[in-house]
């Protein structure tokens, strides 16, 4: 990315000035070496998103940015409805409520040394995975309704976790408002079989150790001390969010001109919050929200099942889940005064900072757990949420691609990535070579840099990096 | 002459489709290959059972748009893989037919499943004596 368009702040921010049709300005969070590395399409595409009408604040690109569709991938932006603000179908992206959560076990590395590929092989038996992957659970049409409104809730309902988990998922499990009567047919259908599905991609299933522990007290408020297993799960809506994103952006697109709104970008297709595009995409979006919290927790329960067997006793108790493409609405004081926007973040997540009142009594001290997923070879890390009021509350989602995947695939070799990564110590079970190449560790940037870079800028502070030991992925 | 061709081209997190021919209709065709091209090898489709597909759009751009998310969605509701397109466009409409099989994990191999085309890059224009058909698909 060319610096020279951007003016260098002292607290890792480069500002994007205002010119021609922006509103606000552009922000990037990084250092200068993550900045300059950044394709230029990202700078390109945070200048589009500044032009749309009720944004607030600044366009924010966060530290592990990305050149995206639309809006960057890691980046965030609020609309006032009051003010003409939008609601975009592409600013929220195809996987709606994409996410992570992560389980603590009371195991110990040495717990696992011993069954770790035998661990490794049944959870990828025991957790579809993969392109054309089917769950064990099939929805009729009043269940599917269900789950749509009710979220992790629905699914704790039905015996897939407990109450205890609800308190520590955003929003306790459950997004309100959601309007299953927006989600259409085919979106319903391409869900029926794929409750409790892990899908493909960057999406995985990791056990973890805790490598490093960075702050004592976040981590012992959070449950974690060095040596400890974790569990990570990372994936979202599945075939019901994808349909959804692809029906209202194909909408919105249509509807722009209507609405007297030029895109720079046909992917920036977006509607008034107020009109009735705009609230029938928020009340599908929010069902498709509470599909992801609803299948992750699926999800969870089938690990549940998988460490029973191994390790009777443990109950894995949920640290946190929060989701990484979302719309929200939320309160942030803009120029001293409380505005209610609707905050975008589309492969960025909520960062709370401490006495959050939203933060479950346990957490409130801390700050809410921020899950920075990274590469099967990188390691991951857990942050807690600072409250940065210029980004929204809000911190990076994970490393961000470095390049590819076209270009990922002529380096890499599936079978050779694995072999690595089991002398690395870590256990890959996938269906595809071919997606393994694709997700090779050296196709992510650092995830260190990207970590620094949060915290340096005030978003979140670190807690403790966590190395993959086994990693299943779709 | 003209080329008659499906590529993948690159993108920062995702995949681009292009589909090149020497009508429109073949270009579209060249880009449901492609779009298979991003999941599996093409060439190991076997072009079994019909689907039959309709779209309408506005324009040349929205209707790809429509037709390549037409497929992903079948591909998604039948579990099926496509390998050979009939496309035929007229007024705004398309009319076409996929066939495929079943998907064979063991025999496809497949890398990744295609969450949705986006309107990213999309493009359909003609280049020289070639038309192009090409978008962004989120994978």
């Amino acid at each position: 990315m060319d610096l020279s368009r951007l003016l260098a702040r002292d607290d890792g921010l480069w500002e994007l000035p205002m010119q021609g049709r922006m509103r606000v300005p552009g922000m990037l969070v990084g250092s200068r070496a993550l900045v300059a590395a950044m394709d230029d399409k990202v700078l390109e595409q945070l200048a589009n998103v500044t032009t749309l009408p009720g944004i607030v604040g600044a366009a924010l690109a966060l530290p592990d940015a990305h050149w995206g569709y639309g809006f960057p991938i890691g980046g965030v932006a609020a609309f006032d409805a009051a003010a003409g603000g939008i609601v975009s179908a592409g600013g929220v992206g195809f996987d709606i409520a994409c996410g992570v959560r992560c389980l603590l076990t009371g195991l110990r590395e040495p717990d696992i040394a011993a069954v770790k590929a035998t661990l490794a092989d049944a959870l990828a038996a025991h957790i579809p995975a993969g392109l054309g992957s089917r769950g064990a659970i099939r929805l009729r049409f009043h269940e599917m309704d269900a789950m749509l409104s009710g979220g992790a809730h629905w699914a704790v309902h039905q015996g897939w976790g407990s109450d205890a988990d609800l308190e520590r998922i955003e929003a306790g499990g459950q997004m309100l408002h959601a309007k299953p009567g927006e989600v259409s047919d085919l979106a319903r259908r391409r869900q029926k079989e794929e409750m409790g599905t892990l899908g493909s991609g960057n999406h995985y299933l990791e056990v973890q150790v805790v490598d490093a522990v960075h702050n004592a007290r976040l981590a012992e408020g959070f449950g974690l001390a060095q040596g400890d297993i974790t569990v990570m799960i990372h994936c979202g809506s599945r075939g019901l969010g994808h349909q959804i994103g692809s029906e209202f952006l194909r909408r919105m697109a249509g509807e722009a001109p209507g609405y007297g709104i030029a895109l720079p970008d046909r992917e920036l297709a977006c509607a008034p919050i107020l009109s009735p595009t705009g609230q029938a995409y928020l009340g599908a979006m929010r069902a498709a929200v509470n599909c992801a919290l609803a299948n992750r927790q699926i999800i969870t329960h089938l690990v549940r099942e998988v460490f029973a067997v191994h390790f009777p006793g443990h109950a894995l108790p949920l640290l946190y889940d929060v989701s990484h493409n979302t719309c929200k609405v939320e309160t942030h004081t803009v120029d001293g005064r409380p505005r209610e926007l609707h905050v975008h973040r589309k492969g960025a997540t909520r960062a709370l900072g401490p006495g959050h009142a939203e933060l479950p009594p346990a957490l409130r001290a801390y700050g809410q757990p921020v899950l920075i997923g990274g590469s099967m070879g990188a390691g991951s890390w857990v942050l807690a949420g600072s409250g940065s009021a210029l980004a929204f509350d809000s911190a990076c989602h994970g490393a961000g691609r470095a390049m590819s995947r076209h270009e990922a695939t002529r380096r890499w070799q599936g079978r050779e990535v694995i072999r690595d990564l089991r002398h690395a110590g870590v256990e890959v079970r996938s269906p595809s070579l071919r997606g393994i190449a694709e997700e090779a560790p050296g196709a992510y940037k650092d995830v260190d840099a990207v970590v620094d870079a949060a915290e340096a800028a005030g978003l979140a502070r670190r807690v403790a990096r966590l190395r993959p030991l086994v990693c299943i992925k779709g | 002459m003209a080329r008659c061709a499906w590529e993948l081209f690159e993108h920062g997190a995702d995949v681009g489709v292009r589909g090149i021919g020497a009508t429109r209709e073949a270009a579209f065709e060249q880009a449901g290959l492609a779009l298979t091209g991003v999941i599996a090898d093409p060439r190991r489709v076997r072009p079994r059972d019909p689907v039959r597909i309709h779209c309408r759009a506005p324009d040349d751009e929205l209707l790809l748009l429509d037709w390549l998310n037409a497929l992903v969605t079948e591909m998604t509701l039948r579990r099926m893989l496509f390998g050979r397109f009939e496309v035929h466009l007229a007024d705004g409409e398309l009319d076409a037919t996929a066939w495929g099989e079943p998907l064979d994990p063991d025999r496809h191999r497949p890398a990744v499943e295609v969450k949705a085309a986006t309107c990213s890059e999309l493009e359909v224009s003609m280049h020289g004596d070639e038309w192009v058909a090409q978008t962004v698909v989120d994978v």
